[in-house]
């Protein structure tokens, strides 16, 4: 990977967006088969302090960098714009194209937070979706921005109170579309579900559903809640608020049609790596599945009156924390309609936090 | 009640799927007719591991190989190891391939040998009481056409072309058929075991994105639908360039040619995507169904025609990236007096409504100047131009270009003004280029299709009504090139544009593009 590097201290945005134009133009005129990447824009505001940290993250995004990222790094005491623009590329071989991708770091103060929208705008890249990161709060960057985003990318798992996180969610659902992190680890979860309930004949056990437990790492209750929320949303659950667990997690009940309901678990597993750890799925008629994560998937075990204990692997590599954000970065351009049914069922579903 | 009301929806449509990207796949067994052939090698077993690595592989996986080596399941598991360890477009994750591997099964023998076909029966009888229940089953087949009608009927005389409760498929590798009667005669053998709606046969060009982004840019952007038709296209070229020769493959392309290996099949799939009317859905059947439609409707030369219509070459000795390399008739294992064409170019005409009177030129070559892989669609030029083309290139006419390969993407030539006091025009490029505007590599083709054989999506696959249609626009071609065993065959230099011979194709002072 080469670079073409500018920088200024004591900066303004149109220098910023000056510098950057020249650097394409200049690495073009050298080699016309590099082309710039217009695929998104990504700003992320950040505690200075912590900026190398959010960088080494946004390298291991894999394949899904966006196509001009702008960190804004917030400084106590600054007044003025410092900033530095890299134009990143592998110079094409055989015959092909090259993609540069672009990179600004500006370093700001906390008064510039609110006329953030004045600083970024001239810098995005015009007619491509524009996603906001704002990992550390700044609430007021993230206000200034209103206009100027399309996507909010969120952790609901990041913030450590749930009740909280859960409503910062619905707020910027309100306003913006949203990419949670906390819902992309429930996805090889969802579709595991979806898959193991797709034949029809199974398809009808859905509404004999009689309990749902829900294993996760500590700090990603966030994620159980929304898995609890999407199937809850889904099949059309009437729901109740869980209920602290003698603080071994949360349990309660969703009733699906009369009396009839679900008994829904969520229980804490000894995990490293965020996100959930099992699922745990029983139907009427003794039929049970669990899904738990395992070397190179999830193991799957089932058990039921007619085909007895069984246990397998569902194969799938874990994507990491990097992939997760990556896959965040995709999801941009996507649009899921199913998010925002699951984030307010796990809003009610988790209303009375522990 | 509501609760049976409820049961009764959800057993229509699964309320899960919703807003998922990857859509469920049923349970199935997996089984490779020519497993240890070079296209499992390279392409199956690699992309059946990046289904897995993905995720995407149905809940439960089996797969059997058959081939006639003689060997052990665990020897099958190790060359398979190797196969994706080699040939993956990422690499392995050894907790996922070891998984992948580690229930792989192998049954060796003829494939003409009955007992073959009860061993495997064994086998997808053992995987199906695993599962408790059965599983799906697609077969394979990656073997030497010939034996194509010999696994499909003692799949059937075996009692495996239907399981109760599952679905079983049948998916056919390319080429189907030699020609138009071997193609019927084939589609016979195969429609008395199988219905048509358990056969796949796969053009792995369909499973380019490229090639499905076709159906994108014409029926997702109103932009160029109002000029897609004979009043404003003055004609077409659909080029398939290859920079490299015939490998080891002297004994396949001896028998084949340039028509066969890469006309008949995608690049007329190419000329019916861009040329069918906008489907009522993107339903397999109803894209099936104009495909047929615009295939009927290219009228298939007269056999005193075909001279007329179409040039035949083969690669001289010559240079290509400053090597000197040998002739056609000089590669190994190819007869020195070999008229098999390495070269081919058609001029085309669809007799409907939309495309009357425009040329449709196709051309495929080995050992050309460069690879390259491009449909470029040449518009009328304007009716009357006020600027002087003194000084400058003057006004050209728009051409809008899909390069497939190799590097995907559209571009549009315009005319601009050149900067200056004077009013002169040359043409500049708009170009997309899927590497600039994408973040996703694109999955390998074979990936996206061995998954929807799994999932019964036959979009991508050709139907057997379809392949008729196909061999019978090439059928004459082939006979008047057979039959002509007199005239001299054109020779153009390795390295080179192709013979000077096709440029006699083009009328009205048309020329092909620059490779």
């Amino acid at each position: 990977m080469s670079e073409d590097v500018w920088s200024e201290q004591n900066t303004n945005p149109d220098a910023i967006e000056a510098a950057l134009r020249e650097l394409l133009r200049e690495r073009h005129a050298a080699n016309q088969a590099l082309a710039p990447a217009r695929v998104l824009n990504m700003v992320v505001v950040v505690d200075r302090e912590w900026k190398g940290e959010i960088a080494n993250r946004l390298e291991r995004v894999g394949r899904y960098h966006a196509s001009r990222t702008i960190l804004c790094a917030v400084e106590e005491g600054r007044e003025t714009l410092d900033a530095v623009a890299v134009v990143s590329y592998d110079e094409p071989r055989g015959g092909g194209i090259g993609v540069m991708r672009e990179a600004v770091e500006i370093d700001l103060g906390p008064e510039q937070l609110s006329a953030l929208d004045t600083i970024v705008d001239p810098v995005v890249m015009s007619d491509l979706p524009t996603v906001l990161w704002s990992p550390h709060g700044h609430d007021e960057a993230a206000a200034a921005l209103r206009d100027v985003i399309d996507v909010t990318l969120l952790d609901s798992d990041d913030i450590p109170d749930t009740v909280a996180a859960l409503a910062r969610a619905q707020d910027e659902l309100n306003l913006a579309y949203v990419v949670d992190l906390a819902w992309l680890r429930t996805t090889p979860w969802r579709e595991r579900l979806a898959a193991s309930f797709d034949p029809p004949s199974r398809r009808a056990t859905l509404v004999s559903l009689e309990g749902m437990t829900i294993r996760h790492q500590a700090s990603s209750r966030a994620s159980a809640l929304l898995l609890a929320g999407w199937l809850a949303s889904q099949l059309h659950w009437d729901i109740r608020p869980l209920e602290p667990a003698n603080g071994e997690g949360m349990r309660g009940r969703a009733y699906t049609s009369g009396s009839r309901y679900v008994d829904i678990r969520l229980e804490t597993a000894d995990q490293e790596v965020p996100g959930l750890a099992g699922v745990t799925v029983t139907c009427g008629g003794g039929r049970s599945l669990s899904l738990d994560r395992a070397l190179g998937g999830l193991r799957a075990q089932e058990s039921s009156p007619d085909r007895g204990e069984q246990s397998w692997l569902v194969l799938g590599a874990s994507r990491g924390e990097g992939g997760i954000l990556g896959e965040g970065v995709r999801q941009s351009h996507l649009r899921d309609p199913t998010y925002g049914p699951a984030l307010r069922a796990a809003r009610e579903l988790g209303r009375d936090g522990d | 009640m509501q609760s049976a009301a409820v049961a009764t929806e959800f057993e229509q449509e699964n309320p899960l799927i919703a807003g998922l990207e990857r859509l469920p796949v049923r349970s199935t067994a997996l089984v490779i007719f020519g497993a240890t052939g070079d296209l499992a090698h390279r392409k199956l077993l690699p992309a059946l591991y990046n289904l897995a690595h993905e995720g995407a592989l149905p809940e439960r996986f089996e797969m059997i190989g058959v081939a006639r080596r003689d060997q052990e399941d665990l020897d099958f598991r190790e060359m398979a190891r190797e196969s994706i360890e080699r040939f993956s477009r990422r690499r392995p994750d050894p907790p996922v391939l070891d998984g992948l591997t580690a229930e792989m099964r192998y049954v060796p023998g003829a494939f003409d040998d009955d007992e073959v076909y009860s061993e495997l029966g064994g086998v997808l009888r053992e995987f199906d009481e695993r599962a408790g229940e059965p599983l799906n089953r697609i077969f394979y087949l990656s073997t030497a056409p010939q034996f194509f009608p010999v696994i499909a009927g003692k799949l059937g005389a075996a009692g495996l072309s239907e399981c109760e409760n599952a679905e079983t498929r049948i998916v056919i590798e390319k080429p189907f058929g030699y020609d138009l009667s071997s193609a019927r005669q084939l589609n016979a053998e195969v429609l008395d075991v199988f219905d048509e709606s358990q056969v796949f046969r796969i053009d792995h060009y369909l499973g380019k994105e490229t090639v499905q982004n076709l159906m994108a840019l014409r029926f997702a952007n109103a932009l160029f639908e109002p000029v897609w038709n004979r009043n404003f296209v003055d004609h077409v070229e659909i080029t398939a360039a290859e920079d490299i020769g015939i490998g080891g493959r002297a004994g396949y392309y001896e028998g084949a040619g340039a028509l066969r290996d890469l006309v008949q099949n995608h690049m007329m799939q190419l000329l019916a995507l861009l040329t069918m009317e906008p489907p009522t859905s993107f339903n397999a059947d109803r894209v099936r169904d104009e495909k047929l439609k615009v295939l009927e409707a290219i009228v298939p030369p007269a056999i005193e025609d075909v001279s007329k219509m179409s040039v035949r070459a083969q690669y001289g000795p010559g240079t290509i990236g400053g090597k000197r390399v040998p002739g056609y008739r000089g590669e190994e294992g190819v007869d020195p007096n070999s008229r098999t064409e390495t070269y081919a170019a058609l001029r085309l005409h669809v007799s409907n409504w939309r495309w009357a009177d425009v040329p449709f030129y196709l051309r495929t070559g080995k050992q050309l100047a460069r690879k390259l892989t491009e449909i470029a669609v040449t518009l009328k030029p304007v009716p009357h131009l006020a600027f002087q083309s003194i000084g400058s290139v003057g006004v050209q006419p728009n051409q809008i270009i899909l390069t497939v390969q190799p590097d995907e993407g559209v571009s549009v030539t315009l005319g601009a003004k050149i900067p200056g006091p004077r009013m002169r025009i040359r043409p500049v490029n708009m170009e997309f280029r899927y590497g600039t505007s994408f973040m996703s590599e694109s999955p390998e083709a074979y990936e996206r299709l061995i998954l929807d054989a799994m999932r019964g999506d036959a979009t991508l696959f050709t139907r057997g009504d379809e392949i008729e249609a196909l061999w019978g626009i090439i059928d004459p071609i082939l006979t008047a090139w057979h039959d002509d065993t007199t005239s001299p065959i054109p020779q153009y230099p390795a390295g080179s544009a192709g013979p000077p011979e096709a440029d006699a194709l083009l009328e009205d002072d048309r020329k092909w593009r620059r490779l």
